[in-house]
C-alpha cells in the first residue's frame, strides 16, 4: 500500500464516507486507517491543514500537494487516546496539546506531554471535554526543555513585553549574545473562544469568530461565512463575493504596510515606520468611510455581506489607489536603497525551505522559504478564480525576503483592488441561510496565510462545533528555528518580520 | 526616492497631525466625584502609560498603536508609552482579562508606583464584551483592578481613546 504514489482521496475511499459535509469529503478512519494514515504522513506529500477535537473524535484536515484533493480524516478514539501525528508533521505538535488541554484526548506518540494553552488557571481541566475534570490544586509549573554546555545563560521575555504587543513568553538560551535555542511558551490570551462558540446562532458565532485575531477579522469572517454557507448550502450572491474580496485586500494592505514599516523600525530606521503608519491610517479612514468601520469587523456575514459599496466609496478607494501607489514605491525604492538597513535584513533570521514544508507553512513567512501556497489560487473562491493572481515566491527565507514578498503582495493587492472596482456585479448583497444541520469547511487566506475554518451545525442551525485554525499555528514554530544562531538584539526584528497571531493560536 | 528627499518634504509640506478631539466633561465630573482633589499631581502635565494585553484579540493594540502615528501623535500632549511598568503611572488594559494573564496583570500593577490609574480600553476589558461568561476569563479589569476610566468600543477608535487619555490628564494634572 505505502508506495509513495498513492492519491489522498484513494487512500481515504477505503473508509466510511460522511454524508453532508461541504464542500471536501470527510471519512471516519478506524484504528487500523488511522495508523496507516500516520504511515502514508511519513511517504505521501500531504499537508495537514488543521487537527481539532469533537467530543471523543479527532478530526485532521488534509491536503494532497500533487493532485490538490482535500479531505477531512476523522477518528473516534478508544480509550480517549489517538495515534499521533506529530512524529511525521511537526507542526501538529503544538496542536496536539492543545487537544489534550481542552478536550482530554491524549496524542500517543508526541514526545511533548506538557499541558499548552492550559496554564492550570481555569478552575476546571479538559473544559470542552464530554466530561470535564476539577483544576489543579495550583497553576502548572513549566519546565523548559533543557540546554547543556558551558557558559550558557538563560534569558526570560514576557508575558508582558515592553512595547505594545500581546503577551507571550520567551525563553533564550544564550552563549555570549547568541542565541542557542529559543522557546516559545504561549497561551496567555486563551478566552475559551471555541468554548463560547457552542450553542451560539449563527450571526453570534461569526462575531465571535471575527475576533479570533483582530487584524484579520476580514479574513475569519470571510472564512467563517464560507464554512456555514457549505454546510448550510447557502451561496452568498455575486456581488457579496466582490466586496468581501474588496475588504479582504484592504485588511492585507493596511496589515502588510504597518508590518514593513515596524520591521524597518525594529532595525532602528523610524522614519519608515512613520511614513508607513499614515499610509495605514489613511487605508482605515476610507475603510471607515466605505463600510462603517476602521477594521471592517462585523461587515462580512454569513450569506454575504452587511453593507454595499456606494458610487462615493467606489471614488474613494479610486483616489486612494491613485495616491497610495507613487508613494509607496518611494518608501521600497527608500528602502532598497538603504545600506544600513539591508544590513541588518539580509541573511538574518533565516528558515530554510526544508522547515517551511515540514512545518506546511503559508503566507509570507512560506512564501518568502519556497512554499507557493495561496488558497486564494488553490483551492480558490469567488471572485479570484475569475482573475489573475501572481504568487510572488522567494528561496532566501530572511528578515529580507519576508519583507519584499509583503512588498510584492500590497502591489498585487493595490492592482486587485483596481479590477475589483471596475468588474464588480451590481445585485443582491445577502442571501438567508436555510435553518438546516450540517458541516463545512472553508480555506481563506488572510494577511498571514491560510486560515481554516470547520464548522458544525444543529438542525437548528445553531453552532454544535467550530474550530478556526490560524495560520500562525504553522509559523510560531519556524521563528524558535529562525532565530537560532542570530544575536539576541535581533529577535525583536525577527520577530516582527513572521508577525504571528498569539490571540489567534491561544483563542 | 532618496532619505533626504523624503525628509525635506515631510518637513515643508502640509502638517498630517490632527487638532485633539474634545475632553469628555461629563466623565470628567464623574472622575472628580471619584478621585477627589486628593489624587491630584504636579506631573507637569505629562503621564506615562503602560499597555498591558489581558487577553485582547488585538484588534485593541491595533488602534492603541494609531495613537504614536503622526496623525494622532500622543506625545505632544505629554502622554506617552513606556516599557515598563515602573516608569509608568497608567495601565492601559486591554482583553477580558484571561485567567491565564490574570496574575501577571496584577503583578503589573502592583509594579507600578502610586499614585496610578488603570483605564480599561474595549468593550472586553469594560465588561468581558463578547467573552464574559467564558470558563477561561474574569470578564473586565475592574474584576481585578481598580478601574478610573473605561473607553467601550469594540475596538474604540483612536479618537476615543485619545478622548479618554485627555480626560484624566485634565483630571490629574495641576495647571
Ligand atoms: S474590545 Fe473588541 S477589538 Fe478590543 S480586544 Fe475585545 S474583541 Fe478585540
Amino acid at each position: 500500500m505505502i508506495t509513495g504514489k498513492t492519491t489522498l482521496l484513494h487512500y481515504l475511499s477505503f473508509s466510511r464516507p460522511v454524508a453532508a459535509h461541504q464542500p471536501w469529503p470527510r471519512f471516519v478512519l478506524d484504528e487500523a486507517a488511522w495508523r496507516g494514515l500516520v504511515a502514508e504522513l511519513a511517504v505521501e506529500d500531504w499537508d495537514v491543514l488543521g487537527l481539532w477535537a469533537d467530543g471523543n473524535e479527532i478530526h485532521c484536515a488534509l491536503r494532497d500537494e500533487e493532485t490538490g484533493e482535500i479531505a477531512v480524516a476523522s477518528h473516534s478514539c478508544t480509550d480517549r487516546r489517538f495515534a499521533s501525528l506529530s512524529q511525521v508533521r511537526p507542526g501538529v505538535l503544538r496542536l496536539e496539546r492543545a487537544v489534550a488541554d481542552l478536550y482530554g484526548l491524549q496524542a500517543a506518540g508526541n514526545p511533548d506531554g506538557r499541558p499548552w494553552l492550559d496554564h492550570g488557571r481555569w478552575g476546571v481541566t479538559h473544559p470542552l471535554a464530554l466530561a470535564r475534570r476539577p483544576p489543579p490544586p495550583a497553576p502548572y509549573a513549566y519546565s523548559f526543555l533543557p540546554v547543556e554546555g558551558e557558559g550558557l545563560h538563560q534569558i526570560p521575555v514576557g508575558p508582558v513585553h515592553a512595547g505594545i504587543i500581546e503577551p507571550g513568553h520567551f525563553r533564550f538560551h544564550c552563549a555570549g549574545e547568541t542565541v542557542v535555542r529559543l522557546e516559545e511558551r504561549l497561551g496567555w490570551v486563551h478566552r475559551g473562544l471555541e468554548g463560547a462558540l457552542i450553542g451560539k446562532p449563527v450571526a453570534q458565532a461569526a462575531k465571535l469568530v471575527g475576533r479570533v485575531s483582530g487584524d484579520s477579522t476580514v479574513a475569519y469572517a470571510i472564512a467563517f461565512a464560507r464554512a456555514v454557507e457549505a454546510a448550510s448550502g447557502a451561496e452568498a450572491p455575486a456581488r457579496a463575493h466582490w466586496l468581501r474580496a474588496l475588504m479582504a485586500e484592504l485588511e492585507r494592505i493596511a496589515n502588510h504596510i504597518f508590518d514593513f514599516g515596524a520591521i524597518c523600525n525594529d532595525a532602528a530606521f523610524a522614519l519608515m515606520l512613520g511614513e508607513c503608519s499614515v499610509l495605514r491610517e489613511e487605508i482605515l479612514r476610507i475603510c471607515e468611510s466605505c463600510f462603517g468601520h476602521r477594521l471592517m469587523m462585523d461587515a462580512v456575514v454569513p450569506g454575504g455581506v452587511a453593507c454595499d459599496l456606494t458610487a462615493e466609496g467606489a471614488a474613494l478607494l479610486q483616489d486612494m489607489l491613485a495616491r497610495l501607489r507613487p508613494r509607496f514605491e518611494e518608501l521600497v525604492e527608500l528602502y532598497d536603497n538603504s545600506p544600513s538597513l539591508l544590513d541588518r535584513t539580509v541573511g538574518t533570521g533565516v528558515c530554510t525551505p526544508a522547515l517551511a514544508r515540514q512545518f506546511g507553512a503559508t503566507g509570507f513567512v512560506g512564501r518568502a522559504s519556497g512554499r507557493a501556497v495561496d488558497a486564494r489560487r488553490l483551492p480558490g473562491y469567488p471572485p479570484y478564480d475569475q482573475m489573475e493572481l501572481p504568487v510572488p515566491v522567494r528561496q532566501d527565507g530572511d528578515v529580507n525576503a519576508r519583507i519584499w514578498i509583503r512588498i510584492e503582495e500590497i502591489r498585487a493587492s493595490l492592482d486587485l483592488i483596481g479590477r475589483i472596482l471596475s468588474q464588480m456585479p451590481p445585485g443582491p448583497l445577502h442571501t438567508p441561510i436555510p435553518t438546516r444541520g450540517g458541516e463545512g469547511m472553508a480555506l481563506v487566506e488572510g494577511f498571514r496565510g491560510e486560515i481554516l475554518v470547520w464548522v458544525r451545525l444543529s438542525q437548528v442551525g445553531r453552532i454544535v462545533r467550530c474550530h478556526p485554525r490560524d495560520p500562525s499555528w504553522f509559523q510560531w514554530p519556524l521563528l524558535e528555528a529562525a532565530i537560532e544562531g542570530n544575536i539576541v538584539a535581533d529577535f525583536p526584528l525577527c520577530n516582527k518580520s513572521f508577525n504571528c497571531s498569539y490571540a489567534g493560536v491561544d483563542l | 526616492m532618496s532619505l533626504l528627499k523624503i525628509l525635506a518634504r515631510d518637513l515643508f509640506s502640509r502638517r498630517r497631525t490632527e487638532t485633539p478631539p474634545p475632553v469628555d466633561g461629563e466623565t470628567l465630573q464623574q472622575l472628580a466625584a471619584r478621585l477627589g482633589e486628593t489624587a491630584r499631581l504636579s506631573l507637569g502635565r505629562s503621564l506615562s502609560i503602560r499597555e498591558v494585553d489581558a487577553g485582547s484579540c488585538n484588534g485593541c493594540e491595533l488602534e492603541i498603536h494609531a495613537l504614536n502615528n503622526p496623525v494622532y501623535q500622543l506625545e505632544r500632549y505629554g502622554l506617552r508609552f513606556v516599557a515598563s511598568p515602573r516608569h509608568a503611572d497608567v495601565l492601559l488594559v486591554t482583553g477580558p482579562v484571561a485567567l491565564n494573564m490574570a496574575e501577571a496583570l496584577k503583578r503589573t500593577y502592583d509594579a507600578t508606583p502610586a499614585p496610578k490609574w488603570v483605564v480599561a480600553a474595549g468593550d472586553c476589558a469594560c465588561n468581558g464584551g463578547l467573552f464574559a461568561g467564558s470558563y477561561a476569563c474574569l470578564g473586565g479589569a475592574d474584576r481585578i483592578l481598580p478601574v478610573d476610566i473605561a473607553i467601550p468600543g469594540c475596538p474604540p477608535s483612536p479618537r476615543a481613546l485619545l478622548s479618554g487619555l485627555l480626560t484624566l490628564l485634565e483630571h490629574v494634572a495641576v495647571r
